[in-house]
C-alpha cells in the first residue's frame, strides 16, 4: 500500500462558493476550514482554483478486454485522471462483452492495478448485447466488481418484454438499467441526424423520433414495474420534454447528456469528416440549446462523457465506413464550463452535482461524489477556471485521437486530481498511480 | 475551380464557363477526328467503387478525346467490405503521379474526403457519390435544357441561362444524387425546379430547398412545366414500403401514355429527360421515351461534352474563352 501522505490545499474555492484550506490525511479529508496548518503536510497552493469532488463518469468506453488497439484500462484511466475523474463506469461493449462475472472482475482488477481512477464495470443487460436473453446479471452483481449499472450501450434493449424484465430483475440488487434509446428499425443504416443537413448531404437519417419513442416507452415501463431507469446520452429537445413529463409524474428516471451534444451540431457533418460521427448523432442548434436548458432545469441529471476512443484507421476513411464515437474524458469539464458555467446557466456547485454527486448516486459508487467535508474520502479535483488551452488530440493520454475539438480553445484546466487521498494529477500532469486501493 | 464535387458551390459564371466549354467540346464530337491534344501526357484515373457502365463509358470517351492517358481502377465495394481503404488507394494513385481522379463511390461524401483529407493533391471529379451529388449529370442535363431552349427560341446556346424554365423532376428524390445536383445547378441557372414524388421518397425538412414540391404529378403538370425529368425508380424500394407496388407507382408517378399525351398537347414545347437507364413501363412509358420530345440520347451525347469540359478546365486551368477567340 502506498504510504499515505498528508497534503494541505491552501486557499481553494470550495465549489466556487467560499475559500478554505483542505487537509488530506490517510486517504480522507481530515479538516476543512480557514487557516488550517499541518507541519508535515505537502502544501499545495490553490489560490484561484476551484475545488470540486472528484468527477464521476457513468459512461466511459475503456475498450478492454479485446479492443486494446483503441484503449486499455490503463490509458483510459490516465485520461480520466487528467480530466478530473476519480471514478469511471466502463461500458460493457468490450470483446468479449462484459456479460459474465469473469469479464467484469477482469475489468475491475485491471482498474485496481492501474490505480489512476476507480474503474467500475457496467454489466450488459443481455447476453452478448444481442438483445435476446438476459445476461448473468446476478452473478455480476454479486461478483467482486459488485455491478449495479447494466447497459447494452451501443445497442438498444429494443424488445419491450425483455426491457420490462430487465427493469424488474435488477431490482433484486438495487441496480439500474441504463438505456441506449434507439429504435432499430427507424435507424437502419443511419449515418447522421435526420433533418435539413442530412437532406442535402444525402446521408441516411437518424430521426429524433427513434430516440424519443424508446424513451417514452421505457419511462412508462419503469412506472409500470416501479423500477428506476437511466437514459444514456439524451440528445433531442423532444426527449427532454418526455423526461420532464415523466419526472413530473413521479417516475424514477434519470437522464444524461454528453459534452459534445452540448456544443456541436450536425452542421459539422458538412465536412464529411468522420471525427464528427457519433451515436446518437450530433443534432441541431435547437436541440443543443434545449439540452443546456434542461440541465439548468434539472431535467437532465448528469453529464456522461460517452468517451469512445477508436484506432486511427476507423476514422481515416469515408463517412459511411467510419466508426461512431468521440473521445471526451480529458475535456469534458472544459466543455461543461464553456457551455453551462460561462454562459451563466449553472454554478460550480451545480457542476459538482451533475458531474460527481448525482452520477455517483445513480451508479451507487460509495465514497464518490461526496461533499468536501472532514471525514469524507479524499476524492477531489482542483480546477483553474481562468485557464485557457487549445485542444491537441496528440497530446492526450487516451489512445483515441478521434477528438472533435482539435484546435479549439476552451476554458478551464484540471490542475490536480486527488484519488483516495493521493494526487494522481498535480500541476496538470500525471504523477504516480495509487497502489492497492481498497485493500 | 479546384475540384468538381457538387453543383451547390458553383456560381453562375462557373456554370456558364463549363457549359460554354462543353458546347465547343460538342463540336469536336461531331468531327471525323474527335481529338484535342490538350491533355497529352497527363494521366487520369477512373476510380469506380460502384458499378456504372454508362458514366464510366462517358468519362473514358471524354478522356480519350482530350488525349489523356487513362487508368481504370474498379474496386466495387472494396473499401466498404474492409479491403483496401480509400486512403490507401488515394495514396497509391498519388505515388504513381496521377494528374486527376474521377471517382464514383457508394458512400456520400467520399469524393470530398478524397479531395480534402490530404491523401492526394490532384483535381477530383465526382462521378456520383451515394445519394449526395452527381455534378456532371446535372451539367449534362443543363446542357441539354439549354439546347432545348435554343431550339425553341432560335437563340445561341453559348451564354444562355435557363431563366424562367419550369423543370419537373419526378421520382425517388430521397435517394437521388441526380435530383440534388440538378436542384442547385438549375436554380443557379435561373430555372424553377419542381420536385414530384410520393412523400416517402422525399427527404424530411426540405423547406429551405429552392423548389416547389408536389405529391401529385398531374397537379405539377397543370401548374405548367417546360421539361420533365423522370428519375429511375429502383424496384427494391417497394420492398421497404416506400410504395405499395410498381403498378401503383407507375399509375401515380410514372410518365404514362396519358400524362405524356397531356404534355404533348400543351400550347408550348416540352422536353422529356431521363438520366438512364430507363425502366420502360415503370417510371416512363415507351411512348414518352421514344417520342420526338425525348432528349434522352442527346443527354448521353452531352455527357461526353460536359465531362471533356470539366476535365479540361480542372486540369489546365483554362476557360471557355480559350475556344472562342475574339468573342
Amino acid at each position: 500500500m502506498t504510504k499515505p501522505s498528508t497534503y494541505l490545499i491552501k486557499g481553494a474555492s470550495l465549489l466556487g462558493e467560499r475559500e478554505a484550506d483542505i487537509l488530506i490525511r490517510d486517504g480522507l479529508i481530515a479538516e476543512v476550514g480557514a487557516d488550517v496548518s499541518s507541519p508535515e503536510a505537502d502544501i499545495i497552493d490553490a489560490k484561484g482554483l476551484i475545488a470540486l469532488p472528484g468527477l464521476v463518469d457513468l459512461h466511459t468506453h475503456l475498450r478492454e478486454p479485446g479492443l486494446e488497439d483503441a484503449e486499455t484500462v490503463e490509458t483510459g484511466s490516465r485520461a480520466a485522471a487528467l480530466g478530473g475523474y476519480t471514478a469511471v463506469f466502463a461500458m460493457a461493449n468490450s470483446n468479449p462483452v462484459a456479460d459474465t462475472a469473469g469479464v467484469v472482475e477482469q475489468v475491475y482488477e485491471l482498474g485496481r492495478k492501474s490505480g489512476w481512477t476507480e474503474v467500475q464495470p457496467i454489466g450488459a443487460v443481455t447476453a452478448g448485447l444481442a438483445g435476446e436473453r438476459l445476461s448473468e446479471i446476478g452473478a455480476m452483481a454479486e461478483s467482486r466488481a459488485k455491478v449495479r449499472v447494466f447497459s447494452d450501450d451501443g445497442m438498444c434493449v429494443w424488445d419491450p418484454a425483455l426491457m420490462r424484465r430487465a427493469l424488474e430483475y435488477v431490482k433484486t440488487f438495487n441496480g439500474v438499467v441504463a438505456q441506449h434509446a434507439q429504435e432499430p428499425r427507424l435507424t437502419e443504416g443511419a449515418q447522421m441526424n435526420e433533418g435539413k443537413v442530412s437532406a442535402e448531404l444525402g446521408l441516411a437519417g437518424w430521426p429524433a423520433v427513434a430516440e424519443e419513442s424508446i424513451i417514452a416507452r421505457d419511462v412508462l415501463l419503469a412506472e409500470h414495474v416501479g423500477s428506476r431507469l437511466h437514459i444514456c446520452h439524451l440528445s433531442t429537445k423532444g426527449s427532454v420534454e418526455i423526461v420532464r413529463w415523466a419526472k413530473e409524474r413521479g417516475i424514477d428516471v434519470t437522464a444524461e447528456a454528453t459534452p459534445h451534444h452540448l456544443l456541436l451540431t450536425d452542421e459539422l457533418v458538412r465536412t464529411y469528416d468522420p471525427v464528427y460521427k457519433v451515436n446518437p448523432p450530433l443534432r441541431t442548434e435547437e436541440d443543443v440549446m434545449a439540452l443546456r436548458q434542461a440541465i439548468a432545469d434539472g431535467i437532465i441529471d448528469i453529464i456522461g462523457t460517452d468517451h469512445a476512443p477508436h484506432p486511427t484507421e476507423s476514422k481515416d476513411c469515408e463517412w459511411a465506413c467510419a466508426a461512431n464515437g468521440m473521445t471526451g474524458l480529458e475535456q469534458a469539464l472544459s466543455i461543461v464550463q464553456k457551455t453551462l458555467v460561462d454562459t451563466g446557466l449553472i454554478s460550480w456547485a451545480d457542476v459538482a452535482r451533475i458531474m460527481s454527486a448525482k452520477p455517483a448516486e445513480i451508479g451507487l459508487a460509495t465514497g464518490q461524489g461526496r461533499p468536501l467535508e472532514a471525514g469524507e474520502p479524499a476524492n477531489l479535483v482542483l480546477v483553474d477556471p481562468a485557464a485557457t488551452r487549445t485542444i491537441d488530440p496528440q497530446a492526450q493520454a487516451t489512445k483515441g485521437k478521434n477528438n472533435p475539438y482539435r484546435g479549439l480553445e476552451v476554458p478551464g484546466a484540471v490542475m490536480a486530481t486527488f484519488y483516495g487521498g493521493h494526487p494522481v494529477v498535480k500541476d496538470g500532469k500525471l504523477t504516480t498511480p495509487v497502489t492497492h486501493v481498497g485493500n | 475551380m479546384r475540384h468538381l464535387l457538387d453543383t451547390k458551390d458553383l456560381s453562375l459564371a462557373d456554370a456558364l464557363n463549363i457549359l460554354d466549354t462543353a458546347d465547343y467540346m460538342g463540336e469536336i464530337g461531331q468531327r471525323e477526328v474527335k481529338k484535342l491534344p490538350v491533355l497529352q501526357g497527363r494521366t487520369v484515373v477512373n476510380l469506380f467503387f460502384e458499378d456504372s457502365t454508362r458514366t464510366r463509358l462517358s468519362f473514358e470517351a471524354a478522356e480519350k478525346r482530350l488525349s489523356a492517358d487513362i487508368i481504370n481502377f474498379s474496386a466495387k465495394g472494396s473499401s466498404v467490405s474492409k479491403g483496401e481503404s480509400l486512403k490507401d488507394t488515394a495514396q497509391t494513385l498519388a505515388a504513381i503521379n496521377a494528374d486527376a481522379v474521377v471517382i464514383r463511390h457508394g458512400a456520400s461524401g467520399a469524393p470530398q474526403r478524397l479531395a480534402e483529407a490530404g491523401w492526394i493533391d490532384v483535381p477530383v471529379l465526382n462521378a456520383g457519390d451515394g445519394t449526395h451529388a452527381h455534378p456532371t449529370q446535372a451539367l449534362l442535363d443543363a446542357m441539354t435544357l439549354r439546347q432545348f431552349r435554343a431550339q425553341t427560341t432560335g437563340a445561341e446556346t453559348r451564354g444562355l441561362t435557363l431563366e424562367g424554365m419550369r423543370v419537373a423532376i419526378v421520382g425517388d428524390i430521397l435517394h437521388s444524387r441526380v435530383a440534388r445536383s440538378n436542384l442547385w445547378l438549375l436554380t443557379t441557372l435561373g430555372a424553377q425546379v419542381k420536385f414530384v414524388a410520393p412523400p416517402t421518397l422525399l427527404p424530411v425538412e426540405t423547406e429551405d430547398w429552392p423548389c416547389e414540391i408536389f405529391y401529385n404529378f398531374d397537379e405539377a403538370i397543370e401548374s405548367g412545366v417546360d421539361a420533365v425529368m423522370m428519375l429511375r425508380i429502383q424496384k427494391e424500394r417497394m420492398h421497404n414500403a416506400f410504395f405499395p407496388s410498381s403498378e401503383e407507382y407507375s399509375r401515380l408517378w410514372g410518365l404514362t401514355p396519358e400524362r405524356f399525351a397531356r404534355l404533348d398537347a400543351a400550347d408550348h414545347e416540352t422536353a422529356v429527360l431521363h438520366p438512364g437507364p430507363m425502366n420502360r413501363g415503370l417510371e416512363i412509358s415507351a411512348e414518352a421515351a421514344d417520342s420526338d420530345r425525348s432528349w434522352v440520347l442527346r443527354q448521353v451525347t452531352n455527357g461526353v461534352s460536359v465531362r471533356m469540359a470539366a476535365l479540361y478546365l480542372l486540369m489546365t486551368g483554362g476557360k471557355s474563352a480559350d475556344f472562342y477567340p475574339g468573342a
